[in-house]
């Protein structure tokens, strides 16, 4: 008899998120997949005080990116041709979920053995959303604000740190 | 023995489950949709608890639910409900492995009209109308405006003294909901993790939540392993080991750090994140007890780690210790309203047995062994578990026993090697994770810079 073969809806530990893949930060130092958008925060190749604040909407394949000061980005200008921040924000989701999180988030059907995540994007133009990305970016590096605790938080035993090379 | 405690159901157990299955399932269509069949359901829940002191409070509360009334005051009850359930299934299975472990368990004091937890008041009202929207639209309601509803409650209480528990609770939970909104279109919902989630955060988020009392422990700690748990936010090392008291009382406790991080930290550089406690690190790192004094113990077994109490102390082999300490020892009862099957972890010694590629055979009965939770943050691995012929772990129930290594003694290319979850507590050991480790932890100094760059404007 084999313990442990409960099915997954019966399972309090069922894993629902699958641990994210470690990548260079430095270039696009956020990435999420949230509020029905990819979206992140891609470093200026020129200035290191500005930041671009790049999205593509699940489903219609919206396309936006604005420097953190709301300007339009030159390279996108309004249109649905990816700029280089949009490809480095896609670039880094794929390194960071795997193509098939990402694809599957923003409803892409990847072609059959290509790995190009913009072979199956349609794009069209979104509106600018800037100012809540950024927003969500600034609540992502308080995180490493929060002071540490020691209290028992015996609620973290549903949360067990998974992903041991197999 | 053991073998016969891990192959016994114990009476009652599966209809207790039924009726957690009712409840849950209602959650997934939510309480705004309850259709006939999930209104019996509910009927049957609320008819258990009849002669019970809940009895009168559960018929009323899910009498209103069905007739489309909800409040916050009845789903504190179904969820207070629920967790009698889950308690009650967590003391049968315990009771059944306390006797085959032959572990006496120190039971939970008498109440006493003590402190509560100090986010009561206004505080968890963000959170409990969240809680509330969501059962109300059910698991397969949730859409991306409905799973993000939380950001704001969690910000709040990550802020206020006493709020973190239920705060790391909300963002581990929401973060699940953001990645499957919308959950409409999910093929599998694991339905009894989210209600668990929803239940303990229910009531987490009440008025009046018990807060434990502490009182200060003296004496050695021997590490025996570590549990690690993660989510996007958060990172945790709890250690399992003994605390050896100056009048010879051997107990079992805990004592756990925690750090808030982002998604981007994982694997053996968010131990970077707990930086601020050397010597449980090295303690962790090293296989060293460690000289404590005046450090507060909750009635759980739980240490409320301090550096200021504790003192590195000699190296002291986990295996040896469990082999010599761990048979007699006495361990605490879980806090009332934190008991639930998956909160059993009990740290045991497994010898003699035949290890498969994802079980242990212990003669009479074959354990399986929880590749969940292994982590990346550490060396254990699940080809060392096969290799291994020891096994320092926890026993978990999950819909069956399961075990959970912390550490192994196996045979690797003919020679004996000891490994430990935490090992790498200090940075990694091996010469390919640490080159790793040290690419990888860049990202706890891009993001620190991003932020002193960002935040202070």
């Amino acid at each position: 008899m084999t313990s442990g073969s409960a099915a997954y809806e019966r399972r309090s530990a069922a894993p629902v998120i699958a641990p994210v893949r470690p990548r260079k930060l430095a270039k696009v130092p956020f990435v999420e997949l949230a509020e029905g958008r990819l979206q992140g925060v891609v470093s200026s190749g020129s200035d290191v005080e500005r930041v671009y604040v790049s999205s593509i909407t699940a489903g219609d394949h919206g396309l936006s990116c604005n420097t953190n000061n709301n300007r339009p980005c030159g390279g996108l200008s309004g249109g649905t041709r990816a700029c280089n921040h949009l490809r480095a924000l896609a670039d880094a989701a794929v390194a960071q979920y795997g193509l098939d999180r990402v694809a599957r988030y923003l409803k892409v059907t990847v072609p059959d053995g290509s790995d190009d995540l913009w072979s199956g994007l349609h794009t069209t133009t979104a509106p600018n959303r800037a100012a809540e990305v950024f927003a969500g970016f600034l609540r992502h590096l308080a995180y490493l604000e929060v002071p540490s605790t020691t209290e028992p938080l015996p609620d973290l035993h549903w949360f067990p740190a998974a992903g041991a090379v197999s | 023995m053991l073998a016969d405690a891990l192959r016994a159901a114990p009476a009652g157990l599966d209809e207790a489950f039924t009726l957690i299955d009712g409840l849950d399932d209602a959650l997934v269509h939510g309480l705004a949709r309850i259709d006939e069949e999930r209104a019996a359901a509910l009927e049957s829940f609320a008819a258990a608890f009849t002669g019970s002191p809940l009895a009168g409070r559960v018929t009323d509360s899910i009498g209103k639910i069905i007739a489309g009334t909800v409040t916050d005051d009845h789903l504190a009850v179904l969820a207070g409900a629920r967790a009698a359930l889950t308690g009650a299934v967590h003391d049968a299975l315990l009771d059944v492995l306390d006797e085959a472990l032959g572990r006496t368990r120190e039971p939970w004091p008498a109440p006493a009209t003590g402190p509560t937890t100090p986010a009561a008041g206004h505080l968890p009202a963000g959170a409990r109308s969240w809680l509330r929207e969501l059962a109300i639209a059910g698991w397969r309601g949730v859409d991306h405006e409905l799973a993000g509803g939380a950001a704001q409650a969690v910000q709040a209480l990550l802020a206020a003294p006493g709020g973190r528990r239920l705060a790391v609770l909300l963002d581990g939970f929401a973060a699940e909901l953001r990645s499957a909104a919308p959950v409409a279109g999910l093929d599998r919902i694991p339905v009894r993790r989210w209600a668990d989630l929803w239940a303990r955060a229910i009531l987490l988020a009440h008025d009046g939540f018990p807060a434990p009392t502490a009182v200060p422990a003296d004496g050695r700690f021997l590490p025996l392993g570590v549990d690690l748990h993660e989510h996007p936010t958060a990172f945790r090392a709890q250690a399992h080991g003994l605390l050896e008291s100056p009048d010879g009382q051997v107990r079992l406790v805990r004592a756990s750090v925690a750090a808030a991080k982002v998604d981007t930290i994982s694997g053996p550089s968010a131990w970077r994140m707990l930086s601020a406690y050397p010597v449980f690190l090295t303690a962790l790192a090293g296989h060293r007890g460690v000289e404590i004094a005046g450090m507060p113990l909750t009635p759980a077994g739980d240490l409320l780690w301090d550096e200021s109490c504790a003192v590195a102390g000699e190296p002291a082999d986990p295996f040896a210790t469990a082999r010599v300490r761990l048979g007699a020892v006495t361990a605490a009862s879980a806090s009332p309203l934190d008991r639930h099957p998956a909160a059993i972890a009990e740290p045991v010694l497994l010898e003699g047995y035949t290890a498969g590629a994802d079980t242990i055979d212990l003669g009479g009965v074959t354990l399986a062994v929880d590749h969940d939770r292994l982590p990346a943050a550490g060396p254990l691995t699940p080809a060392l578990i096969a290799a291994s012929t020891a096994c320092l772990g926890l026993l978990r129930w999950d819909g069956g026993w399961v075990v959970q290594p912390l550490a192994v003694q196996a045979t690797v290319r003919k020679k004996p090697v000891v490994v430990h979850t935490a090992d790498w507590a200090l940075g990694p050991t091996e010469a390919k994770a640490a080159k790793a480790e040290a690419a990888a932890g860049t990202a706890v100094e891009v993001l620190r810079e991003r932020a002193g760059r960002l935040l202070r404007k």
